[in-house]
């Protein structure tokens, strides 16, 4: 029995978006299923561990082989999370295991499909290992500069002006005085980093928690210093 | 129910962003619910004359994309409880306000606050546009130049054709606004007269706030004069502007400086 004197716990809650991919498949769904066959031989990591939306609005109720889609799909490795388009009412639907669908989601656009994997990465080991190349820009970022790279370090020779953001998927290297704003580990990288020169940030966010100018010590203020995430916040240190 | 003012001119530079941070903390210490909202996007000031710059996290466009929540981008200025600050991104692009968003935003800001008052981009661009657009009335701020005097009329133009008020057959109520007015410069004909600036705009006179020194000194403060120096010359004609705005008739004079009258009182009573 939970003690009622003691506070309840508090709940983090934080938000992730994937992007899911929407799948159309048009009649007849033999020749599409051999074309989603040639596209899995070409890259087969692609659908692997990816949202897949089936969009049923290109099919009629009694297209031939309907009632064996889901089957054919979830036998390829398609990890079909919600289904739109169509009605369960359809005779043909009659025994999928149809999943809760989702709400809310936006449409962005056509999603280029990859000829071949550009480098065949075992599943296991992630992404991780992946190097991602840096980001290199001389000289001064001006107010209202946005400069985003999405996969590395950003490294900046030069000072980063009031109202300009760098955003970088890895840690973030300003060798100047860092006035803008700055947001590293978009991605989701706890590790990322953000370092300056002189630290006087608008703010500055790791892997989506964020700290702005009145939170950061003053003492620090125009300082060298580096920012990092522990347990959860983001701290500002002295570079010494 | 809000009334939603619009602060805007023809010309860069006559002083908007500064008249409506004075504006909204003189309303706001009036006891009203008010919230001054910088629309313009790219060349963001507002934030930097309220002094709320070092606190801004989401900004008008996170609420218009749908990315923050109004209440997060809300900004609580500390001085005045009930003043509130939306502040504009510098990063993004202007287009990136699109009519439904800024429709959207404006609608749950009425319902939050007493006075909604957008502080537009200058000219006859989208973004002033936008910013006039959902406006029940107007502040059309002008320099007693002919530059600045032309500019206003274009605008004045464009408040009653291109808002949702004209489009209804409405009128929207319009002010004008003179700032940086010399006395002593328009007494020697080197500055328009305030007659002929009345006469070409015809649209009744909310206010004429003087040049001074302490308006950029408060400016440079990050504190609206109203809030930094709340007796100074340029301070009393913002208060008695919104006295007008509100309703209340009274006399347009030009304020002036009272440090003069008592230096000259004290140097009296001394010799």
């Amino acid at each position: 029995m939970p003690d009622e004197s003691s506070p309840l716990p508090r709940i983090r809650a934080r938000g992730r978006s994937f992007l899911a991919l929407v799948l159309s498949p048009e009649a007849a769904l033999d020749d599409w299923l051999r074309g989603l066959d040639a596209q899995i031989a070409r890259s087969p990591s692609f659908f692997v561990g990816k949202p897949i939306i089936l969009d049923l609005g290109l099919l009629s109720a009694d297209a031939e082989g309907l009632d064996g889609l889901l089957a054919a799909l979830l036998a390829r490795g398609v990890r079909i999370i919600a289904i739109e388009g169509g009605d369960r009412g359809w005779p043909a639907l009659a025994g999928w295991d149809w999943p809760d669908g989702f709400a809310g989601g936006r449409a962005s656009g056509p999603v280029d499909l990859p000829d071949e994997d550009e480098s065949p990465v075992p599943a296991s080991q992630g992404t991780a290992s992946q190097a991602a190349a840096s980001l290199i820009v001389e000289g001064p970022i001006r107010s209202g500069q946005a400069i985003l790279h999405p996969d590395g370090d950003v490294i900046i020779v030069g000072s980063v002006a009031s109202g300009a953001e760098i955003s970088a998927g890895g840690s973030v290297h300003v060798y100047g005085t860092l006035r803008g704003r700055v947001i590293a580990g978009m991605g989701g990288q706890d590790g990322a980093r953000i370092f300056a020169q002189a630290m006087k940030a608008e703010l500055l966010a790791i892997d989506g928690y964020y700290m702005i100018a009145e939170d950061i010590d003053a003492a620090l203020h125009g300082k060298p210093a580096q920012a990092l995430l522990q347990d959860d916040t983001i701290v500002v240190r002295k570079l010494d | 129910m809000a009334k939603v003012l619009v602060v805007t001119s023809g010309k860069g530079g006559v002083g908007k962003t500064t008249s409506t941070a004075a504006l909204g903390a003189a309303l706001a210490q009036t006891g009203k619910n008010v919230v001054v909202v910088d629309f313009d996007v790219g060349l963001r000031n507002l934030d930097l004359v309220m002094g709320a710059e070092r606190r801004v996290v989401f900004d008008l466009i996170n609420v218009v994309q749908g990315d923050a929540k109004l209440a997060q981008a809300l900004i609580r200025d500390k001085r005045v409880e009930t003043l509130s600050i939306l502040p504009a991104s510098q990063t993004r692009d202007k287009d990136a306000l699109t009519p439904e968003g800024v429709a959207r935003v404006i609608g749950e800001l009425r319902e939050k606050f007493d006075w909604v008052i957008c502080d537009s981009p200058a000219g006859i661009e989208r973004g002033a546009q936008l910013a006039m657009h959902h406006a029940d009335q107007a502040i059309v701020v002008t320099n007693p130049e002919v530059s600045s005097v032309r500019d206003s009329d274009r605008i004045i133009g464009m408040l009653d054709s291109t808002t949702e008020r004209a489009k209804k057959g409405e009128k929207i109520d319009k002010h004008l606004l003179l700032t940086r007015y010399d006395p002593a410069r328009a007494a020697r004909g080197e500055m328009l007269r305030t007659d002929d600036v009345l006469e070409i705009l015809s649209i009744p006179l909310l206010g004429i706030v003087p040049e001074s020194e302490e308006v950029l000194r408060a400016s440079n403060l990050g504190t609206p004069v109203t809030l930094s120096n709340p007796t100074s010359a340029p301070a009393r004609a913002y208060f008695e502007a919104i006295r007008r705005l509100e309703g209340e008739k009274l006399d347009v004079s030009v304020p002036t400086e009272r440090k003069g009258l008592f230096d000259w009182l004290f140097k009296r009573s001394v010799a």
